[in-house]
């Protein structure tokens, strides 16, 4: 190859791995990063002449824990630097790292570094842009575009979220089972969150941001792929896919939401969407249903319809039935409630989620539906005053604009009434 | 001789390809083979998801099925096989049949498939 866009690749993905070693061997997460960056400028000194390493996290870590361990020899005692050659020279000491990386001390290194990200201190935004920052190495102005705010505004909020987890107790020791367990839900629930910033936008006028949502996607099979037969990171990793499958679809060409039952299937993503399946296939025979994999396994009965009007309501019921047992809550019985109407129309529907009305009142989704569904059943009236609500609540222009339609429809029934 | 050509590279560093850069390295690869499919000598061709989607059966004192690809360990690939299954249940099945010695069989979905041209090789 000529150009050395192989280097960058490496480097991106040889980031977290070597990012989270050097932060187990400094237990300091500003010194890990610093070896690292110094490591890759190495890297793009050496490599076009010698040619990639074997085994390019273990070249990283190695130059990068030197350089690191000199500068803290430097800094006390002022001696001078080894010889530059000394330092990287790694050939022998890279092929024993690459072999003790495949161990299990990565697995968790890497765990750690994405659990750092998530301290429950930090507010969600905060956790999510520190994890883009640290983990998958985007640059503050690329994490500012993705979540449409100022450059310095960003700079500003990833160094308070750094100073914030630089002062609480990182867990260096080796996580137990159970420890692990909680570590594992914990920033899964940070990539299901990052995937969600992109894939709904909690603000602006951009309503899909594709390199969030692809980020999560990267993030999820990294940790598949030390977790290999965790049940919910393959239930998160097809549930990732599968919405992700549908992105080319769920906008027109002027920016409008396009629902589901509108959208031009063709569209979806075939290759994500057999991915997916092939995950969801090894999650299922585990027998051990859990959120992310029922809410996958809900998101394959939509990707199985080759059309709308194909779709197995029952099976969506069935699954929300089961979700809403291990995970009771609100959102969920909405979303179940779409289901409840097309198995058994509006009304039932409409009882369905009238209770949740005092958890949801400002909760756009939910006063969106119930306009849908009073526009149905001929409330006109009732529907537009929840229409309103949802407008009002409305987070970015395209949701807006989407209830705005519903009204409009509804103006131009009242109005041929009156004319008739 | 019929030989294979087994293509390796970091599962993470292609993972973070772009769609663009995928494209452009499937078309690399289209175009070579389109070289040898003139000349009547393709093979099957296929591309495997990734591993996130491997399924292991392995066979010791008793037999297994694993998570995840078969991998980090001595043993070399001995041979490619292309099933037409229903589920993976099925597939499996098939892999528990053919495992008789001890040793591996990876189950992997096919993202890319090209039957080829050849006619059936059997060298014993």
């Amino acid at each position: 190859m000529s150009d050395l866009g192989w280097i960058d690749a490496a480097l991106t993905s040889a980031r977290p791995q070597a990012v989270a070693a050097l932060l187990r061997y400094f237990r300091n997460l500003e010194t890990a990063e610093e070896a690292f960056q110094e490591a890759c400028l190495r890297a793009l000194q050496k490599w076009p002449v010698n040619g990639p390493p074997r085994d390019p996290a273990a070249w990283l870590i190695l130059v990068g824990r030197n350089f690191a361990l000199d500068e803290a020899r430097r800094r006390s005692k002022q001696t001078a630097l080894p010889d530059e050659d000394v330092l990287s020279n790694t050939d022998d000491a890279e092929a024993a790292l690459a072999d003790r990386l495949d161990g299990e001390d990565y697995r968790d290194d890497v765990l750690r570094l994405l659990f750092v990200c998530c301290h429950r201190d930090l507010p969600s935004t905060q956790q999510i842009a520190l994890a883009l920052r640290i983990v998958s190495g985007l640059s503050v102005q690329e994490i500012a575009r993705a979540f449409l705010v100022g450059e310095a505004a960003m700079e500003q909020r990833i160094t308070r979220a750094k100073r914030r987890i630089s002062q609480a107790d990182v867990p260096f020791d080796t996580p137990g089972a159970v420890e692990r367990a909680e570590r594992l839900s914990t920033v899964a629930a940070m990539i299901y969150l990052l995937f969600n910033e992109g894939y709904s936008a909690s603000g602006g006028e951009l309503h899909i941001r594709e390199p969030l949502c692809e980020e999560a996607i990267r993030l999820s099979r990294l940790l598949l792929r030390l977790f290999r037969g965790d049940p919910e990171m393959l239930g998160l990793n097809a549930l990732l896919l599968l919405q992700h499958a549908r992105a080319p679809a769920r906008m027109d060409a002027e920016g409008q939401i396009v629902l589901m039952e509108d959208q031009d299937r063709r569209l979806w993503r075939r290759d994500l969407i057999a991915e997916a399946f092939a995950v969801l296939d090894k999650a299922v025979r585990l027998q051990i249903p859990g959120p992310y994999q029922i809410q996958a396994a809900i998101a394959a009965v939509h990707a199985r319809a080759p059309r709308a009007e194909d779709t197995n309501w029952h099976e969506i019921d069935r699954l929300y039935a089961l979700l809403e047992t291990i995970q009771p809550s609100p959102v969920i019985t909405l979303n179940r409630a779409v289901a409840v109407m097309k198995c058994e129309g509006p009304e039932a529907a409409l009882k369905m989620i009238e209770p949740l009305e005092p958890s949801l009142s400002s909760y756009f989704h939910f006063h969106g539906l119930r306009g849908g569904l009073l526009m149905q059943l001929g409330r006109n009236d009732d529907a537009r005053i929840a229409f309103d609500k949802a407008i009002a609540l409305a987070n970015t222009a395209a949701e807006a604009a989407h209830i705005r339609q519903h009204l409009d429809k509804l103006m131009s029934e009242g109005k041929k009434r009156k004319a008739n | 001789m019929l030989y294979a050509v087994i293509c390796y590279n970091s599962e993470s560093v292609v993972g973070a390809w772009s769609k663009e850069k995928d494209d452009a390295v499937m078309e690399h690869h289209k175009g070579v083979l389109a070289q040898f499919a003139a000349k009547g000598r393709l093979g099957p061709v296929a591309r495997l998801m990734p591993t996130t989607t491997a399924t292991t059966v392995r066979t010791g004192r008793e037999m297994m099925v694993l998570d995840g690809p078969f991998a980090e360990t001595k043993e070399q690939m001995l041979g490619f096989y292309l099933f037409d299954c229903e589920t993976l249940d099925e597939v499996i099945a098939a892999a528990r049949e053919l495992v008789s010695e001890p040793g591996a069989m990876e189950i992997r979905p096919v993202m890319y498939f090209n039957p080829g041209n050849q006619k059936l090789v059997e060298t014993k």
